[in-house]
């Protein structure tokens, strides 16, 4: 296995390709630098980020502190808006002139239809939503991913270059670098106007991030009505929680933007209450790692109660206001 | 309008065992089924040539299980296409999108690719835009409503933060997510109607491809289940204010609460 790239060679012993971070959320480019200078050290290679977009260049400098050797910057006009199509096409024109070893793609949903049109581009292999990442004693990259509805952690193994994988919010730890300075490098690369053109967005409503909270009270289709929600959040609030849901009451009523399980959120609070929960796997992918799961639910047989710590068989509509009010005569 | 579907038969990944001593799953013999979201892709393209005219293929790679296959014929497809190799085992997204573009090429002019947003088996959101790449067509992904209004597909998209619209010209693939539309159930009759649609079999050697052109880029290495340690404390029979004791208790216990 030849772990080193063709073009480069210096003192006589062959430079590996670098460690790429490409993601549009900003907090997540550096969370992958963070992890981008980790491997690109155990692989004896730098990091670098890749920057797209129009005005891009003015941040490139300050991408040093948060572990990347190098800048690769396309600023233009024409990436104004992000395309799957053209970011591709330029990360793609990037690669075949650099040779990177990795390109690290954050999975948000952009990336993630970013990273395979990237991959095919370059006839890569992709591995989506990786939660661990290492390199094996052969000097090739292992991913661990959730495969087989979200509950069966599959390791996966690259065997060619590049290696182009996809990786959510929090797999890497940002770390700061307060002295690292960058080497910025600016590329022109020309691509064709894209065929698919955004022509409307709306911004969703934004509630605090779940990720972040300590209780999560989580609402499941035991939950009959919109305004039930109300009962939730005052336990949640007792609780110094928030709610979340499961995917229809998002996806199908549009009670919430956004849903916990397999295709939405991945959370991990202190405490998870599930309200009307069934508990399928693709939930139970968003919330495995949870410290104390408790459910309630009306169903003996429903798949919570076999990944639960506390499980109270029984209807959420009179549990819950008891557990307010005692929650409540506890506060006084 | 000539819509392709893309459909796996997929592993029903809620069916699946796992061996207790080794906490590896059991795959070999485990039951499939057509992977649920590219049933929304199937209905999406009926409705969509229920409202233009037309005509819709599906498009499978891999195992020919004939029972899923007409499955997708009864629910309204016209004809199935079915690409099966003795040498396609180890396939990752990188040689099924490249088997599929193979087949969709073969298979004559298109306007409309669907694919589901990921398959509930290796759930990895690949071969949709893989699949764009070497056609060399736009995509649009994680729709949640589609249409096609003249020359063009439109469709909306959830994504974290926005509500998008996106607009292209056709040809373009539009991978679908679950809530576009209801999968409908196939009657007696589609059932019938199903066994006399065409099935074609291809082997790659039809498509002109050599299996060395088909080498994967990733290898799944290991599959393990994730040891659950939870305590499993289920109350049954309580009333609202003794189980909601019991919550508390627990909450306490826990530290999440503080006595």
């Amino acid at each position: 296995m030849r772990l080193c790239s063709r073009r480069a060679f210096s003192g006589g012993s062959e430079i590996v390709g670098e460690i790429w971070a490409f993601s549009e959320n900003v907090e997540l480019l550096h969370e992958l630098l963070s992890g981008a200078e980790e491997l690109s050290k155990k692989l004896g290679a730098s990091s670098a980020a890749v920057l797209v977009g129009d005005g891009v260049r003015e941040v490139a400098e300050e991408l040093g502190r948060y572990g990347a050797d190098k800048v690769y910057v396309v600023d233009d006009p024409a990436f104004s808006a992000f395309s799957p199509e053209a970011y591709a096409e330029a990360i793609a024109q990037l690669a075949k002139q650099f040779e990177p070893s990795a390109i690290l793609v954050g999975a948000t949903k952009r990336g993630k239809e970013l990273a395979p049109r990237l991959a095919a581009r370059l006839d890569a292999g992709c591995a989506t939503d990786c939660v661990r990442l290492e390199i094996d004693e052969g000097g090739r990259l292992v991913v661990t991913r959730w495969a087989l509805g979200g509950n069966i952690a599959a390791e996966e193994v690259f065997l060619k270059k590049p290696w182009v994988a996809t990786i959510p919010l929090r797999v890497f730890e940002k770390r700061v670098f307060e002295e690292k300075k960058c080497e910025v490098v600016e590329s022109k690369v020309s691509v064709e106007k894209p065929k698919a053109v955004v022509v409307e967005s709306k911004k969703k409503e934004a509630g605090a991030p779940l990720e972040l909270a300590r209780v999560i009270v989580s609402a499941g289709a035991g939950v009959k009505n919109r305004e039930d929600l109300k009962m939730l959040e005052e336990l949640a609030q007792l609780l110094d929680g928030q709610v979340g849901c499961s995917r229809p009451l998002s996806a199908d009523y549009g009670w919430f933007p956004e849903w916990i399980g397999l295709s939405g959120k991945k959370v991990k609070p202190d405490a998870y209450i599930a309200c009307g929960i069934s508990g399928q796997i693709q939930h139970i992918a968003g919330m495995r790692d949870s410290k104390v799961v408790i459910a309630i639910n009306s169903d003996p047989n429903a798949p919570i109660f076999k990944v639960c710590d506390y499980g109270v068989v029984g209807d959420l509509y009179q549990v819950v206001p008891a557990l307010i009010e005692l929650l409540k005569k506890r506060k006084k | 309008m000539r819509i392709v579907v893309c459909a796996k038969v997929a592993l029903d990944v809620s069916q699946i065992k796992v061996d207790a001593s080794t906490q590896t799953p059991v795959l070999s013999g485990a039951p499939l089924k057509v992977s649920d979201f590219d049933k929304n892709a199937i209905e999406e393209a009926i409705r969509i040539r229920e409202a233009l005219g037309g005509e819709v293929f599906s498009v499978t790679v891999g195992r020919p299980e004939s029972k899923a296959i007409r499955e997708i014929l009864a629910m309204g497809v016209d004809a199935a296409y079915v690409v099966s190799d003795q040498s396609l085992k180890e396939m990752d997204a990188l040689v099924t999108s490249k088997v599929l573009a193979a087949a969709i090429k073969e298979m004559g002019s298109f306007d409309l690719v669907l694919c589901g947003e990921s398959s509930i088996d290796g759930f990895t959101s690949q071969v949709g835009p893989r699949l764009a790449e070497l056609l060399g067509i736009p995509q649009l992904t994680y729709a949640r409503k589609v249409s096609v209004e003249g020359n063009e597909v439109v469709v909306e998209r959830a994504l974290e933060e926005e509500v998008e619209v996106v607009k292209a010209p056709l040809p373009a693939l539009v991978t679908v997510t679950r809530e576009v539309n209801v999968p409908r159930i196939p009657t007696i009759m589609d059932i019938m109607k199903a066994s006399k649609k065409p099935i074609t079999q291809w082997s790659l050697s039809d498509l002109g491809i050599s299996p060395e052109e088909l080498k994967p880029a990733v290898a799944v290495e290991k599959l393990q289940a994730p040891k659950i340690e939870r305590k499993g404390v289920i109350l049954e029979g309580l009333k609202p204010e003794e189980a909601a004791e019991a919550i508390v208790e627990a909450l306490l216990k826990e530290g999440i609460l503080r006595g």
